[in-house]
């Protein structure tokens, strides 16, 4: 046993040497962003990749100013808060409908679902611009919210109906005995019992929102509807030479949500390796 | 007496009439009150648009006014004319063949490691996942730059004396293609890492016992107890990411638009300069379906190897 275990010691050694560079790579680019983020553009000039030799914290600030960002975070905050919003809303209520109320022909509607989330985005974006510039939807951060509202709707649907199976329904069966109707059941009792299920999906749409780049690409482009990615986007194609200021303003966008992350990264890996089928 | 006796059969009558009205209500019209908002936003959004395309595949459309029809026109010239939809086809498989061999083989191999260890194991896990929770446009800067051949890397080897290091990847036609898509895997690994990882975990302890007992040494212990035990994972990851390489846009639109000359052009960029840029919004929609059309064919290619008994 002894011996055993000593093997198993010592046979470690490579384990942790090979998961160290790993890390290394996994890091280190993310390392020297925070480093240029801090330095003066000579600096960077001379000493692109190592630590600053002055701390030129004015970055941020000018960053900040000159990439527009109290605009474009109030965009990217109406964006995240209302999709969450209406995705654990409306997702929530469909969720229990299915968990709970089994209503004739609920497999069809699971189904269409599940084949909906796998169809190629390409198939269906370009008939969907035209049809938002016919609607008036096109440039305008509601119809945004409308096609990412749609587009999670797959995942916190299944998410959400199998977090509400796994709890028990004598809570909402002694609800209706006295009396109440299915909306009360829903935010009386549902709603504070599966608080779990639903933060972890407000966590995976909200991170999935806040990062996302394509559609937004495509459905605004009124720099001042400019989401923090698009304007970012635009800001690093305006401002190529300014590796400062790029990194300052990276900075500041990847900071919120590495500190989420890291604060309820289990909950966030569960969610994003169980429904989030995102490349 | 029975004048009062007709009165409660009638009360009975409308009771009943009632009874079976609020259980229609309550088993049928409530539930589906329930699934409707979302099923009408993911129909308006999602099926409407994707059946229209089949039709706008078949017509020559701005995307104003009246879409024209010409039949298979467009698909006759994508297949038999359209050098570009060739080249971002041809790309569109290197970067199959990429995805699903180095992120799998990369991913394999450190969840094989990081399974074996206890102590910081949670730690490794989170570390390595963070790429994956960052934004494609932070994440393609930063490559931009650390690619590039004057600050980055390449450049900075070349100053330190290590003659020819500094490569423009990215400006380069042989190598722009595959320097994004060394990008999107370091974005993309850890995530498949911490899934087979999770599929390592709920493999069996004894399983290995009985291996160590048969006098297995490491690497037999991985090819015949760990790959075995994660295979439906594996497979489904596999047909996942074939169908996903399909619709890359994101990496290449940030880091080349499809350049230097075309080298690195995809269905994705190309759909969409088809349609945002030059306004073919019915050459788009083909291009869009025959993308679909790989995608069905890959899932189609898995479903018919597990019927034939493939154990994927």
């Amino acid at each position: 046993m002894n011996l055993l275990g000593q093997r198993r010691q010592t046979s470690l050694a490579p384990n942790y040497i090979i998961l160290g560079l790993l890390l290394l790579f996994a890091l280190c680019p993310l390392v020297i962003l925070g480093f240029n983020s801090v330095k003066s553009n000579i600096d960077i000039a001379q000493n692109p990749l190592g630590p600053p030799r002055a701390l030129h914290l004015e970055n941020y600030p000018t960053a900040w100013e000159v990439g527009g960002f109290a605009n474009t975070t109030l965009n990217s905050v109406y964006l995240v808060v209302s999709t969450v919003a209406g995705v654990l809303m409306l997702g929530g209520l469909a969720a229990y409908s299915l968990a709970r109320l089994n209503p004739p022909g609920s497999n069809l509607f699971m189904l269409y679902m599940l084949g909906g989330s796998t169809l190629p985005i390409w198939l269906f974006l370009v008939p969907l611009f035209f049809l938002w510039r016919t609607l008036g939807l096109y440039n305008t951060l509601y119809g945004l919210t409308i096609i990412y509202i749609a587009l999670n709707s797959p995942l916190a649907v299944f998410l959400l109906r199998s977090y509400m199976l796994s709890l028990p329904a004598d809570f909402e069966d002694a609800a209706r005995v006295d009396g109440a109707n299915e909306l009360q059941v829903f935010f009386r009792i549902v709603l504070p019992l599966s608080w779990p299920g639903f933060l972890t999906v407000g966590l995976v749409v909200a991170l999935g929102v806040w990062s996302e780049f394509q559609i937004a690409l495509i459905f605004v482009n009124d720099p001042k509807l400019f989401p923090v990615t698009t304007s970012y986007y635009q800001f690093t194609s305006r401002f190529t030479r300014d590796w400062a200021l790029t990194s300052a303003a990276a900075v500041m966008m990847i900071l919120p949500i590495l500190i989420i992350f890291l604060a309820l990264q289990r909950r966030f890996i569960e969610g994003l390796t169980q429904g989030g089928l995102r490349a | 007496m029975a004048h009062a006796q007709e009165v409660s059969a009638v009360g009975q009558k409308t009771t009943l009439r009632s009874k079976a009205g609020r259980r229609f209500f309550r088993k049928i019209v409530v539930p589906w009150l329930f699934i409707m908002p979302i099923f009408i936003i993911h129909l308006i959004v999602v099926a409407g648009p994707s059946l229209s395309a089949f039709y706008y595949s078949l017509t020559e459309w701005s995307g104003l006014g009246e879409a024209e029809f010409i039949g298979l026109e467009n698909f006759r010239e994508l297949i038999f004319e359209d050098m570009t939809y060739r080249r971002a086809l041809r790309n569109n498989l290197v970067w199959l063949s990429f995805f699903i061999t180095v992120p799998f083989i990369l991913a394999l191999v450190t969840a094989g490691f990081l399974a074996q260890v206890r102590r910081g194991s949670m730690f490794f896990r989170t570390a390595l996942f963070i790429p994956y929770i960052l934004p494609s446009v932070i994440v393609a800067s930063i490559w931009r730059n650390l690619l590039s051949p004057s600050v980055g890397i390449g450049g900075q080897l070349a100053k330190a004396g290590v003659e020819g290091a500094d490569i423009a990847f990215l400006g380069n036609t042989k190598l722009a293609l595959l320097a994004i898509a060394f990008v999107d895997n370091w974005h993309f690994w850890g995530f498949l890492m911490v899934l087979f990882l999770a599929a390592m975990q709920s493999i069996p302890v004894d399983l290995y016992d009985a291996a160590k007992i048969d006098g297995a040494n490491r690497w037999q212990e991985f090819w015949n107890v760990t790959i075995p035990g994660i295979r439906p994972t594996l497979a489904f990851m596999l047909m996942m990411v074939a169908v996903w390489s399909f619709l890359v846009f994101e990496y290449v639109w940030l880091l080349t638009q499809g350049g230097p000359a075309g080298a690195s052009e995809v269905l994705g960029t190309m759909i969409f300069k088809q349609a945002f840029n030059r306004f073919e919004a019915g050459y788009a929609a083909a291009i869009g379906l025959t993308m679909s059309l790989f995608a069905v064919m890959i899932i189609g290619l898995f479903t018919f190897l597990r019927r034939r008994g493939w154990e994927i």
